[in-house]
């Protein structure tokens, strides 16, 4: 059947099997092999895309389910050569070792701060409660996710100017 | 790599139209909603329907609103498609069935509870599914249509055990109607081993009080513990005596003989009559609690 879908801001139209998961139709599909294939069993997390902004386990969904849909995966929250906040703070605060969880987790993060942009600690680990870790012991993970709800803009200098800047392009 | 087998996908775009598609294509024809049941289990072939029915697009079944029916008084009418995370995120619920929200906590993890719904929930008819206890207790209908109508279904003619349920192969769950009670007051709380996981064990109570402060109505239900329907043992027990410390012992201590739980990974069968047990009191006692708290001038 043929399906079509907006990810990361492009609109593609592919052929696929009814069967086929959606984290098979953007790994192997689409090439897009920043998400990552876990358990395969709707409990790790790190297969996390945003479906219309919400998070969902792309192991658990059919890419025919998408159809008509928007998606974004890790490669679409960057923008051009500026990070996210979120993929910003990964880094200021080590949020990742083997980062094999990282994609769902930065994904997981974008949603929570787009939905409520000052999380307290409880309710990141809340948001990201469905997603496994087995490195960091979540700590890091939880500073960087507040390290971004910290700075929206990013690590630009904070002054007013390029923080106004900065906002547009994140909002 | 778990791939389900074959099948032909087809999207419903209204109920009418999922109902004439699930009577085109037969038996062998299954609705998937959130899916985070039914494509689990067709990953690992324990379910291989020839048709898959999408029900996403009924945005028609996705609903909360308080209203008043026939025959029923005032109801929170919640439909089929309505998500896990618009349930817990509900001000009608928060007030109206605090105990949807306790057990919405704890059902699954909030990614999947954007996919999951209640209609799948109930559907599903897991003997572990934390919503099918409170739709017990909250003694919930479900309105079930067809192509010879709607009909209305209490959980108990629901239900009728573990993965089965009376909704018949064409047709679907449109509803669950949950009668408002005044001076109410509910509550559930489960035990799991890790976070997002299937109860061990898992208790629900709704409790209605009279003016004086006595019980003039009560539900308990028990999930994961070999029990489809609420625990009638404990209400003769519990109608006309004022809530204390002392009947909410007596209370579990019968749940804990009336359930039939069976020893398997999650613990063995007495540490499983004791969590029933336990949790029967401490749902009591919540929701005692908080039926006292609607109703000012009553004190426990």
């Amino acid at each position: 059947m043929q399906i079509s879908m907006t990810i990361n801001g492009t609109f593609v139209t592919h052929e696929v099997e009814p069967r086929v998961l959606l984290v098979h139709f953007i790994r192997d599909d689409l090439r897009l092999t920043g998400t990552h294939w876990g358990c395969d069993t709707t409990n790790c997390g790190t297969c996390v895309v945003l479906m219309d902004g919400q998070p969902v386990k792309s192991c658990t969904v059919l890419a025919a389910m998408v159809d008509g849909h928007t998606i974004t995966t890790v490669e679409g929250l960057a923008n051009g050569a500026t990070l996210d906040p979120v993929q910003q703070g990964f880094m200021e605060e080590h949020g990742l070792q083997c980062g094999f969880c990282t994609p769902g987790m930065m994904l997981t993060a974008r949603a929570l701060l787009d939905h409520n942009p000052h999380p307290e600690p409880l309710q990141i680990r809340e948001a990201i409660s469905g997603q496994i870790c087995r490195c960091t012991g979540y700590a890091t993970i939880v500073r960087s996710i507040q390290w971004a709800a910290e700075h929206p803009a990013g690590a630009a200098p904070e002054t007013t100017t390029s923080e106004s800047t900065e906002q547009e392009v994140h909002a | 790599m778990q791939i389900p087998a074959p099948f032909e996908y087809v999207r419903a775009s209204s109920v009418d139209n999922a109902l004439a598609l699930l009577d085109r294509h037969g038996p062998e024809s299954r609705v998937v909603a959130g899916g985070h049941s039914l494509l689990p289990m067709m990953k690992l072939r324990l379910a291989r329907p020839d048709w898959l029915i999408d029900i996403n697009d009924l945005f028609e079944l996705d609903y909360l609103l308080v209203d008043t029916v026939p025959n029923n008084g005032r109801v929170l009418r919640i439909g089929a498609m309505t998500r896990h995370t618009t349930l817990l995120e509900s001000d009608d619920i928060k007030r109206l069935f605090p105990i949807v929200i306790d057990a919405e906590r704890v059902i699954a993890d909030p990614i999947v509870r954007n996919r999951g719904t209640i209609g799948g929930s109930l559907c599903q008819a897991d003997p572990a599914e934390d919503l099918s206890t409170v739709c017990h207790v909250l003694e919930g209908v479900a309105v079930v249509r067809g192509p010879a109508g709607e009909r209305m279904l209490s959980m108990a003619e629901f239900h009728r055990g573990p993965y089965e349920t009376a909704v018949a192969q064409n047709e679907l769950l449109i509803e669950v109607r949950v009668p408002i009670r005044d001076d109410s007051g509910s509550a559930y709380e489960k035990v799991e081993r890790r976070i997002g996981d299937w109860a061990v064990a898992a208790a629900g109570a709704s409790v209605t009080l009279a003016a004086d402060g006595t019980i003039s109505h009560v539900a308990v239900g028990l999930t994961a513990v070999g029990l489809d329907r609420n625990v009638t043992e404990v209400e003769a027990v519990l109608v006309g005596q004022a809530p204390t410390e002392q009947l909410f012992v007596e209370a579990g201590r019968l749940t804990s003989l009336a359930c039939d739980p069976l020893a398997d990974q999650r613990g063995p069968v007495d540490y499983k009559r004791h969590l029933a047990d336990e949790l029967t009191r401490r749902v009591l006692r919540a929701a005692c609690r908080r039926a006292a708290a609607s109703i000012s001038d009553i004190t426990i």
